[in-house]
């Protein structure tokens, strides 16, 4: 098994908002298990990208669903012509040749699911295939970090107060108008004025979020807004269709928002 | 006009009262300047007709008056017309509505461009006559039209607001609902009702802010993230005093109609509007009043409007487009000094030139006040404040002030007024109470709403109400009042429940059935979360055996889950206190037992439920009760809200399933429901037609299908086939012993929810 195939070779870009960084490099050098919550788009799955890469450490990336079990994470018995075989699911592989383990969106995720890292994410930093009869203990560079979306949570869609208290947090946000600015420029390749014009969007919407809008407008969007701006499509379409179009099924919502964006752009 | 000429015209003219005498050559000069020879003769014919009906020198004075602005735009032929039309209306019960017909004439001709409208407009008073005048049986006489007179005289602000069929729309409402109560058809016809209010508001072209409203709400969040809630101001009304727009501390006044002006839509005038008094709210402060002379103010004003629109522009480079389209253009030379006082002028040019860096302003002044305008909005941008605007200002009027002409009485106003600038009267405060400016919004047309003062209430919501007859809505017809139902013992519930305990238990089997299995296992998965051991080793032996092996060896699990939401609307109407002579049970006490159980039921099966009661006393008060919100749960509160129950007042059932509807409609959930228990057809009493309030039920129901909200009737009437199927559909249950109610309906609600 080559676990070097899920190494990180280019830096992935991040604009650091805060001291997230040093807090990273500190839970992982003891091991802890982390998680980290924030709105969609707003930059989790690019930071915990860029620390696999500055620590030099394999990642292997799950993006939950209401679909996923415990099966899936662990391992299962396929069949081949010979009967049946043991094939480790990415949680066994991580632990096994030492990864970092990120499960995205956990949430989504089936409740009874999740009991299997607790064994992982304790003292005992084991996992026990008991379909196989096997225990694992982790690689000693393993690590398991979760990320979550505090927003849409529901009464059905919280994490377990067990599940919850075996990680230490790290808290995201938008970034600020500048930082974000600054990430147009770097990742969608615009101008300042550009970049600047389409976070004051990113700021009207999120005025709007509880007032029918259950999320603002990501960090992701906009770089999608930008990147389309690049290509030379005029920055009043480019920000309908990326920020407007996937985040609202609202007539009225929509064109508050269309009349911002004409606004701003002018 | 010559001499013989005139000779010749006085002789045609044979009408000998003297007052017409005395005033017909000052009227002939003006119909002799407007008319062709032949025209005039026509006119003269005319006049001389209806010198001759009998109605006095009055309506031929107006008729000659009028005239000639007419003919001379729809051609001679109108003075045949209209003197004919006179003739006919001297000769109906309608008489007095004579001079009130021709003195408005000039006023409508004016709006109208071609002969044929004309013709529909004498049409259109027709038919209102036909509906109207009234014939007593067993007389042999017509009666006249009792809003004929108040129509005629408010026609010309009808005009001015609404287009012909808007007026025919206009009429046809008050003829056919007013027909029996001759005080409320003058009080419409006068524009004086909340009707006549709300239906020229309906009828009027342009953009309603009703329309716009949650657009505009949002735009107000997003783009200026302001809590400060709208109001609107009636437009249609105040002919003298137009009012603008104005904000204060704790509301933005809008009006309640924008029409498109330079081909600028009326959304796009709200938008303007909104963005310059949000961008006031953001940085303006506020000035003594009292410290500047009024001619003063006037050019702070002016000052600061810019600047916040500066300011507003630098956020949203887009406002500048709409502000420049919207802004007045005063050409240069308008404004004569010697006559006029021009400075509305010198401000509203002012003003352009600091929007619009393309204005020519060619004066030095105007230049010189731009650049300095420009060189303090660069240096301090957002820092600005208003008092650097109010030296500007001051500075501007001493320098351009023209000491005579400026305070003289008339004032030059064309093309003056910025119609989305509000004004002002936020930025000014004055040091006297009764410096106060004065209320710009004189509601003299205050809807008949009785105030209730009451904590646990809420504040009145209008409904329409479906008029089958006309086929169209009546706007705002019914008003809902919402409050908190009183409370009583709760324990009183639960001794009910105590009572049907056997009935409990039973349905807590049904619930049991409904409930949503957490898990359901799906088996012969070809892909799934755990492999099924007894397939998989039966494929594995077909495979050794050498057959194919089926595939399907894993198993699944999925989760069903119920999500619905419920409402439950309770008729307690006065009917509900007859009590039944078996069991000496009276159907409240009935709907009661039956209400505890049911939330009981819902409460198992965890959907979301509401509860609510209903009544009304005319449309003026429909009474909408709260027992039970969404997010309660069903708690003694509840529970004591539903034992302190009473039943009086009638069944005004459209308007309150709208106002439920607004509830449900809030919810998030697959399937929504709406169950209404009713002991009778709705009715009230102020409607005499009882089909009406059926069919503006049934409407209800349809507009409800239409926000995908299912309702379902269970009532109490066993005589209720006859209406039920016209409201409900098939939608419905008829509780046949009254006495099963408690049992029957959370049954209905199951299989309706199965």
């Amino acid at each position: 098994m080559d676990i070097s195939q899920y190494k990180i070779e280019n830096e992935p870009f991040y604009d650091a908002q805060s001291n997230e960084v040093e807090l990273y490099e500190a839970a992982y050098s003891a091991r802890l298990p982390v998680m980290v919550k924030g709105p969609t788009g707003c930059g989790k799955s690019r930071f915990v990208e860029h620390m696999a890469w500055k620590l030099g450490k394999p990642i292997i990336t799950v993006s939950c669903n209401e679909d996923i079990t415990a099966s899936d994470l662990v391992g299962r018995y396929l069949l081949d012509a010979n009967g049946t075989r043991w094939v480790d699911g990415p949680l066994t592989l991580a632990a096994r040749y030492g990864a970092i383990c990120y499960l995205d969106e956990i949430v989504e995720a089936r409740q009874d699911t999740m009991v299997v890292i607790h064994a992982l994410t304790d003292h005992r930093r084991e996992l026990s295939l008991d379909k196989k009869g096997e225990l694992i203990k982790a690689h000693p560079d393993f690590q398991l970090v979760i990320s979550y979306n505090p927003g849409y949570q529901s009464l059905m869609k919280d994490l377990k107060q067990s599940t919850k208290q075996r990680f230490c947090a790290l808290d995201f946000d938008y970034a600020t108008a500048e930082k974000e600015s600054h990430i147009l420029q770097q990742e969608g390749k615009v101008d300042a004025e550009t970049a600047t014009k389409l976070v004051k969007i990113g700021e009207a919407a999120r005025n709007l979020k509880g007032h029918g809008l259950d999320e603002g407008i990501s960090t992701r969007l906009m770089v999608y807004a930008a990147t389309l701006i690049n290509q030379g499509i005029a920055p009043v379409e480019a920000c309908k269709m990326a920020l407007v179009r996937p985040i609202t099924d609202d007539a009225d919502i929509r064109e508050t928002l269309d009349n911002a964006i004409e606004m701003i752009i002018g | 006009m010559n001499e013989a000429m005139f000779a010749e015209y006085q002789e045609k003219f044979t009408c000998k009262f003297p007052k017409a005498v005395e005033l017909f050559p000052d009227l002939l000069n003006d119909a002799v300047s407007k008319l062709s020879p032949q025209g005039v003769e026509a006119y003269l014919e005319g006049a001389n007709f209806l010198c001759k009906i009998g109605q006095g020198v009055e309506p031929v004075l107006v008729y000659m008056e009028v005239m000639p602005d007419i003919a001379a735009h729809f051609g001679q032929g109108t003075n045949k017309m209209i003197a004919d039309y006179g003739y006919q209306l001297a000769r109906s019960p309608n008489k007095k509505a004579l001079i009130p017909f021709l003195s408005t004439l000039g006023h409508v001709c004016r709006r109208i461009d071609k002969i044929e409208d004309l013709e529909l407009y004498l049409q259109i008073i027709d038919e209102y006559v036909d509906k109207t005048q009234t014939v007593i049986h067993g007389h042999h006489s017509v009666h006249e039209s009792p809003g004929m007179v108040a129509l005629l005289e408010s026609m010309p602000q009808l005009i001015s607001k609404l287009c012909l069929k808007g007026i025919q729309n206009f009429i046809h409402y008050g003829a056919s609902n007013y027909a029996n109560s001759p005080n409320d058809q003058i009080a419409y016809f006068k524009l004086e009702s909340h009707d006549a209010k709300s239906i020229i508001t309906r009828e009027r072209q342009g953009t309603t802010f009703k329309d716009v409203a949650r657009h505009l709400e949002m735009l107000k969040d997003c783009m200026w993230d302001c809590d400060l809630p709208f109001q609107t101001f009636a437009t249609a009304f105040d002919q003298l005093r137009k009012p603008v727009p104005y904000l204060d501390e704790t509301i933005i006044a809008v009006p309640d109609v924008y029409e498109n002006e330079n081909g600028i839509s009326g959304l796009n005038r709200y938008r303007a509007t909104l963005a310059h008094m949000m961008a006031h709210q953001r940085w303006s402060t506020k000035l003594m009043a009292d410290n500047f002379a009024p001619h003063i103010q006037l050019f702070i004003s002016v000052f600061e409007d810019s600047r916040v629109e500066y300011l507003a522009i630098q956020k949203y480079p887009g406002l500048k487009a709409l502000f420049l389209s919207l802004h007045p253009y005063p050409e240069k030379g308008a404004c004569n000094d010697k006559e006029f006082s021009c400075l509305r002028y010198r401000a509203t040019r002012l003003s352009r030139a600091l929007l619009d860096e393309n204005f020519d302003s060619e004066n030095p002044l105007i230049e010189e006040f731009r650049q300095k305008f420009h060189a303090v909005m660069s240096e301090k941008g957002e820092d600005s404040t208003t008092r650097d605007m109010a030296e500007l200002g001051s500075l501007f009027y001493v320098k351009s002030r023209k000491q005579s002409s400026d305070s003289m009485p008339k004032m030059f106003f064309d093309d003056t007024e910025v119609s989305y600038r509000d004004d002002n009267r936020f930025i000014w405060f004055h040091y006297e109470e009764y410096d106060e400016p004065d209320e710009i919004m004189p509601n003299e047309y205050e809807p008949e709403e009785k105030i209730i003062e009451d904590p646990n209430s809420l504040p009145p919501r209008h409904y329409d109400e479906w008029d089958y007859i006309s086929e169209s809505y009546r706007p705002d017809w019914a008003t809902v009042y919402e409050r908190l139902h009183p409370s009583a013992d709760a324990g009183y519930i639960d001794y009910l429940m105590a009572k049907h305990d056997n009935l409990a238990k039973r349905l807590k089997k049904m619930i049991e059935a409904l409930k949503p299995q957490n898990k359901k296992r799906i088996r012969f998965q070809e892909e799934g979360d755990e492999l099924d051991l007894d397939i998989a080793i039966r494929s594995i032996i077909d495979f050794k055996s050498g057959q194919v092996p089926d595939p399907r060896i894993n198993t699944s699990h999925t989760t069903d889950s119920r999500n619905i939401a419920v409402m439950l609307l309770v008729d307690t109407s006065q009917s509900l206190n007859e009590r039944n002579p078996d069991t000496g049970q009276t159907l409240l006490e009935l709907s009661q037992e039956a209400l505890a159980i049911t939330a009981w039921t819902v409460d198992q099966l965890g959907d979301k439920f509401s509860i609510a009661g209903f009544s009304s006393d005319t449309r003026h008060e429909v009474r909408y009760q709260h027992i039970k919100g969404y997010s309660e749960n069903y708690c003694d509160e509840v529970k004591a809200r539903i034992s302190a129950m009473e039943a009086s007042y009638s069944t005004r059932m459209g308007a309150a399933m709208r106002h439920a509807a607004h509830y449900l409609d809030a919810q998030q959930a697959e399937k929504k429901l709406m169950l209404v228990l009713t002991d009778g057809e709705p009715a009230d009493i102020d409607v005499k037609d009882p089909q009406m309030l059926i069919e503006d039920t049934r409407k209800a129901v349809e507009e409800l299908k239409g926000q995908g909200i299912y309702s379902y009737c269970i009532t109490l009437d066993p005589d209720a086939d006859e209406y039920v199927e016209t409201i409900f559909d098939n939608h419905y249950t008829v509780i046949d012993h009254v006495d099963k109610l408690p049992e029957q309906l959370p049954q209905v609600f199951m299989k309706l929810t199965q």
